[in-house]
């Protein structure tokens, strides 16, 4: 009897995490891209030198950074995957997720300071665990990201 | 204090290297936070707690290395990088590292 309403509870919690998850998903996939358009005219590149071009008036570190989480329904599919290999698809949309959201937070820590310009930025990804011992599965994943904001004399396009 | 991730500072020759100046902090979360953060995990999305904590540990560590430099009479860190490990269930280490130099 009590398994039985073990998995009647997961089997109810994987169908409200679809719904929700997916939710989750196609709003921050709305954001990033709303964002990513507002912040195009800031341009972050992985140059480690500054093109000779440019005429600098001030630099700064700039950082942007987020920890997301999967869903309990895309925890379970990953799951399933792993017993038959092949490409994880929920955790690449949340990696692509993280990425995309920690370099607007960048560029809009960049602008904020008022530079017009990313150099040199570097990306971290970091596994993060709960302290709670009940699950072995992660909390989500960090990703940094970093670089040089500019300041620059001219507009850099 | 100068910083930068890049080898050089534009317009500016580095007349002394003070060598690898560093500064780490090890943080874990309180017991609320890590609830939030479980319920999060269920339904999917940002951990904000997880997030903010992350980031207020790494400008401490940026922080500390930012004093060693001092210490050592620098004026800029250049090549700055961070890095992120989770030494164990509930903690992670946030660590920023870079070269001490004196700049004109």
């Amino acid at each position: 009897m009590d398994a039985l309403i073990q998995i009647g509870f997961a089997l109810a919690l994987l169908a409200v995490t679809y719904f929700t998850g997916r939710r989750v998903e196609r709003r921050h996939y709305a954001s990033i891209r709303a964002r990513e358009r507002e912040l195009a005219m800031l341009p972050a590149v992985t140059f480690r030198q500054i093109p000779s071009g440019w005429v600098v008036d001030g630099l700064g570190v700039v950082s942007g950074s987020v920890v997301v989480s999967v869903d309990y329904f895309k925890r379970f599919l990953a799951g399933l995957r792993t017993l038959v290999g092949g490409r994880v698809t929920s955790y690449e949309t949340l990696l692509d997720r993280a990425r995309r959201e920690a370099i607007l937070r960048c560029k809009e820590d960049a602008r904020q300071r008022g530079y017009q310009a990313v150099v040199n930025l570097r990306l971290e990804t970091t596994r993060v665990s709960r302290a709670s011992n009940n699950s072995r599965a992660t909390a989500g994943v960090e990703v940094l990201a970093f670089g040089t904001g500019l300041e620059l004399r001219r507009d850099p396009r | 204090m100068i910083l930068s991730t890049t080898e050089t500072i534009p317009g500016r020759t580095i007349k002394r290297f003070f060598g690898v100046v560093t500064g780490s902090t090890v943080r874990s979360k309180h017991i609320g936070r890590d609830l939030m953060a479980g319920i999060k995990n269920i339904f999917g999305g940002e951990l904000k707690g997880y997030t903010e904590l992350l980031q207020e540990s790494r400008e401490d560590a940026l922080a500390r290395m930012v004093q060693e430099a001092e210490s050592l009479g620098a004026n800029a860190v250049v090549n700055l990088r961070f890095a992120t490990s989770s030494i164990t269930q509930g903690a992670a280490e946030l660590f920023a590292y870079g070269t001490a130099v004196q700049v004109d």
